[in-house]
C-alpha cells in the first residue's frame, strides 16, 4: 500500500533531528522569569497580579482578555518584581509579568503524581466541563500558532466536527520535542486525544505520523490497538505535513477551501500531541499549562538537547546548558529551521507555542545572494496551497494589492516552502508576508463599512 | 479595373455607414467636460504625486472646480505648487486664494549610528516595511528609523536620502514639495509633515519612542524620556507629554528654544538657527 501524504506541493528539507535520541532533561529553574500576556493568538491576557505580590508554581496572573484569549499561570513560585514590558519572540517590548524566583511551592489543587487518569474511569467528565476546565488552564495549540484550545474546540454553527486528528508530524527539520513527548508520554497524549473527542462531541480519532519516526507509530500504535475508535497514520516524510491543511489532506484526504473556511469547515479539529497532552494535564491533573516540551539544537551547539522547560524562562539559559553559543555569528530561531522566527535577544523567554531553540552557526546563519529570477517555476511546484509564489512576490513588492487579494494570498501558510527551494534565494516569502498583512488590513478594514 | 471600383465603392461605404454611425453617437452621447477642468489641470505641476489626497492632478482638478461652484476651496490644496499656484487657480476660478502655510517634512528620529548602539544584524528584505515586520531592527529601539530608505524611495522629487554616516533621513528643504509621500511611506511613522517656519526655522522632537524612559534610554542615548521638563520651562503650552512622548505643537511653538537647552538627551531639536558665539566655541 502506498503510504499517505498531501497531494499538492511540499519540499524535502535535510532532517537534522540531532536529539531524537536523547531522553527529556528537567531544565533548571530561571532565576527570573517572564510573562508576556500575549503568548497566543487573540486578545492579550490582563494582569491580575501586582509588583510585590506572592505566587506560587501555577497560579493564574493573567486572565483572558476576551474569548479568544488564554490566562496565563506563573511557572514559578516567587515575588512579582513588576508588571511592565520585556522584549519578546516579535523582537518587539510587550506587556509582560517579571517575577523574582524564590524556591519551588507549587498550588496544592495540582496533582503531581504520575498515575495514569482514564476517560472511562472519569464518566462525570462532560464535554462541557471538559472545555471549561481547557479554557480555565489557558491551554493554546502547542505546534507553534498559539491559538486558545477551547475556541478550537467549539466550532461554529455553521460546520460540523466529525474528528479529530491530533498532528504528531513534526516536518520542521531539528525540533525533536513532539517527537520525545509521544515516545515518553504516549498513554496520556491518547488519553489527551479520547478527551479532546468527547469534547468535540466526536467518536473518530486520528494520529498522524511520519514514517521517519518508526517507533512513535509503533508505541501509539500498540497503545491504541483496542480502540477501533482511533487510528494511528502512517505519513510519508515531507514538509509542511504539520500544517493543519496538509494533515487533513494526507489522513482524511478532504481539501480545506480558501481563508475564512477552516479545518472544521470539512470535519477535522486538528491538534497537536502537545496540546492532547497540555489538556490532559489541564483536565485530570489539575494543572494548568505552564511549562513544556522544547528542544534546544543546532550543528554547532556543543551538547544539544530535549528540555522539560518552565515557561518564562529566558533562551540565554537553555543555551548556556547545552554549552552556550559557539564563536561567531549566530542567528537563534524560536522554532525550527523552516518557520522559526529569529530573536533579537537571549533575554526572550520560552511561552506556550516555543517547540525549539535553534541556532544556526556559519553560512546556515547568513542569507545568500540574491540572483534575478530565472522562471523556473520550482516555487509554483513546491507550493503547498497551489499558490504561485513568484507572482504573489512581485505583486506585493509593486503594490498591487487588489491583484494580490484577486490571486489568494491569504491562502498563503508561510511555510516557505518557495523560498526554500529558489535557486536564485529571491526573498519570496519575505515580500508574500508583507503583502499578505496589507491585503488582510485592507479586507478588515472593508468588513468593518 | 471593375475589381478596382468594387473595391472602392465598398470600402468608401463601410467608411460613409462607420461616420454616420460616429456622428451620430458622438453627438447623442457626448459627455460634457466643464472647460474649467482643463486649464485649472493646465496650472497644477503635473507630477501625480498624489500629495493632495487626490488620485492625480486631473482628479484635484475637478474637485477644485466642484468646489468652486460649492462655494469654496477649503481643504483643497496642491502641496507641491503652493500658495503660488493655488492663487493661479483661484484667479481661474474666479475665488479668493485661501492662504496655507506651507510645509516640510521633518524626521522626526536621531538615533545615528553613533547614538544608537546596533545590536543585532538583520540580512533579510531590505525595506523598511519588511524590516518592521520581523523585529525591532537592528537596534533596540521598536520606534526609530530602520534606515532603509522607504521614504527615499518614495519621494518623487529627490527630497530625501540617507545619510550612510548617520544611518538617517536627511530632507533637502529646498526639493522637499510637503507632499507627504514620505510620511505614508515611513512604516514606523517617524516623518511628520510641519510648518516651514519664519526663516526655515523649525524645532520638534526628534524621537517617536514610546517605552518607559529607562528602556528607551538604553536603546538610545538621545532618546526622549518623557520627563517632562521640556512641558514645564514652555510659556506658550505648545509642549504636551503622552505616552513617555513629547510633542511640541507647531502653531503654539514661538521657536523661544528654551526647551532644546532644557532636554537632558538632546532629544529636542532646532534647524536653521544662527549658530551662537558660545556654541560655536564648544
Amino acid at each position: 500500500m502506498k503510504i499517505r501524504t498531501f497531494s499538492r506541493g511540499g519540499v524535502h528539507p535535510d532532517e537534522c533531528k540531532l536529539t531524537a535520541e536523547q531522553a527529556t532533561v528537567v531544565a533548571d529553574l530561571p532565576n527570573q522569569a517572564v510573562f508576556p500576556l500575549s503568548q497566543h493568538i487573540g486578545a492579550p491576557a490582563k494582569p491580575l497580579v501586582k509588583k510585590g505580590d506572592k505566587v506560587k508554581v501555577g497560579t493564574m496572573i493573567a486572565e483572558a482578555g476576551g474569548y479568544v484569549s488564554a490566562p496565563v499561570y506563573s511557572s514559578v513560585s516567587g515575588t512579582v518584581w513588576k508588571v511592565d514590558s520585556a522584549i519578546d519572540a516579535t523582537g518587539y517590548l510587550k506587556p509582560a509579568i517579571i517575577i523574582n524566583v524564590e524556591g519551588d511551592e507549587w498550588e496544592e489543587s495540582i496533582d503531581r503524581t504520575d498515575t495514569l487518569e482514564t476517560v472511562g474511569a472519569h464518566p462525570e467528565l462532560t464535554p462541557e466541563e471538559i472545555v471549561a476546565r481547557v479554557q480555565r488552564a489557558g491551554v493554546t495549540g502547542m505546534g507553534g500558532a498559539g491559538f486558545p484550545t477551547h475556541v478550537k474546540l467549539c466550532p461554529p454553527p455553521t460546520a460540523k466536527a466529525e474528528c479529530v486528528i491530533l498532528n504528531g508530524v513534526e516536518c520542521e527539520p531539528y525540533i525533536t520535542s513532539d517527537y520525545r513527548l509521544m515516545m515518553e508520554h504516549a498513554a496520556e497524549i491518547v488519553e489527551g486525544l479520547r478527551l479532546l473527542m468527547k469534547a468535540a462531541k466526536v467518536d473518530k480519532g486520528y494520529i498522524g505520523i511520519e514514517d521517519n519516526k518508526p517507533q512513535a507509530i509503533a508505541l501509539l500504535s500498540e497503545l491504541t490497538m483496542a480502540d477501533d475508535h482511533i487510528e494511528v497514520v502512517a505519513l510519508a516524510k515531507k514538509y509542511p505535513q504539520g500544517g493543519e491543511k496538509q494533515l487533513v489532506d494526507a489522513v482524511i484526504r478532504r481539501q480545506v477551501p480558501a481563508p475564512p473556511a477552516i479545518p472544521v469547515h470539512v470535519g477535522a479539529i486538528v491538534q497537536n500531541v502537545g496540546t492532547a497532552y497540555a489538556v490532559y494535564q489541564a483536565v485530570m491533573k489539575n494543572k494548568p499549562l505552564f511549562e513544556r516540551y522544547t528542544t534546544v539544537t543546532g550543528k554547532q551547539i556543543a551538547h544539544p538537547g530535549n528540555f522539560l522547560v518552565r515557561m518564562g524562562t529566558p533562551f540565554g539559559q537553555l543555551i548556556e546548558k547545552c554549552g552556550g553559543l559557539p564563536e561567531g555569528s549566530h542567528k537563534v530561531l524560536a522554532g525550527g529551521l523552516m518557520m522559526g522566527k529569529a530573536v533579537v535577544s537571549l533575554d526572550v523567554p520560552v511561552c506556550k507555542g516555543t517547540n525549539s531553540i535553534t541556532v544556526l552557526s556559519g553560512d546556515d546563519a547568513r542569507r545568500k545572494a540574491v540572483q534575478p529570477c530565472i522562471r523556473c517555476g520550482k516555487c509554483v511546484d513546491a507550493c503547498p496551497m497551489g499558490l504561485e509564489p513568484y507572482l504573489l512576490a512581485t505583486l506585493s513588492a509593486n503594490g498591487l494589492y487588489e491583484r494580490a487579494e484577486q490571486e489568494c494570498i491569504v491562502s498563503c501558510i508561510s511555510c516557505g516552502s518557495c523560498q526554500f527551494t529558489c535557486p536564485s534565494h529571491r526573498p519570496i516569502l519575505d515580500n508574500i508576508l508583507l503583502g499578505k498583512a496589507k491585503v488582510m488590513e485592507i479586507i478588515k478594514s472593508r468588513i468593518k463599512k | 479595373m471593375n475589381y478596382m471600383m468594387m473595391a472602392v465603392m465598398v470600402l468608401g461605404g463601410v467608411a460613409l455607414v462607420a461616420a454616420v454611425v460616429l456622428y451620430t453617437v458622438s453627438r447623442k452621447f457626448a459627455v460634457e467636460e466643464d472647460p474649467r477642468i482643463g486649464r485649472v489641470a493646465a496650472c497644477l505641476p503635473g507630477a501625480n504625486c498624489g500629495g493632495c489626497g487626490y488620485a492625480g492632478c486631473a482628479a484635484l482638478a475637478e474637485a477644485l472646480v466642484k468646489g468652486a461652484d460649492a462655494g469654496s476651496l477649503d481643504g483643497l490644496q496642491c502641496p507641491v505648487g503652493g500658495a503660488g499656484v493655488m492663487a493661479q487657480i483661484a484667479a481661474e476660478l474666479g475665488m479668493e486664494a485661501v492662504a496655507s502655510e506651507p510645509m516640510v517634512a521633518v524626521v522626526r528620529c536621531g538615533g545615528t549610528c553613533e547614538l544608537r548602539p546596533r545590536t543585532t544584524q538583520y540580512d533579510g528584505l531590505q525595506t523598511c516595511a519588511a524590516v518592521h515586520a520581523t523585529c525591532s531592527g537592528e537596534t533596540a529601539c521598536g520606534y526609530g528609523c530602520l534606515g532603509c530608505g522607504d521614504c527615499s524611495t518614495s519621494c518623487q522629487f529627490g527630497g530625501l536620502r540617507i545619510n550612510p554616516e548617520t544611518g538617517l533621513p536627511e530632507v533637502d528643504e529646498t526639493l522637499c514639495t510637503g507632499c507627504g509621500s514620505c510620511v505614508k511611506a515611513c512604516p514606523r511613522h517617524i516623518i511628520e509633515l510641519r510648518k516651514r517656519g519664519p526663516k526655515n526655522r523649525r524645532v520638534y522632537v526628534g524621537c517617536m519612542n514610546r517605552d518607559k524612559g529607562a528602556a528607551a534610554r538604553k536603546a538610545c542615548t538621545a532618546a526622549c524620556i518623557g520627563c517632562g521638563k521640556c512641558e514645564k520651562v514652555c510659556k506658550f503650552e505648545a509642549i504636551t507629554i503622552s505616552g513617555n512622548l513629547s510633542y511640541i505643537d507647531y502653531n503654539k511653538c514661538r521657536l523661544c528654544t528654551k526647551c532644546v537647552a532644557e532636554c537632558p538627551t538632546g532629544a529636542i531639536m532646532k534647524v536653521n538657527f544662527p549658530v551662537k558665539q558660545k556654541e560655536a566655541e564648544v
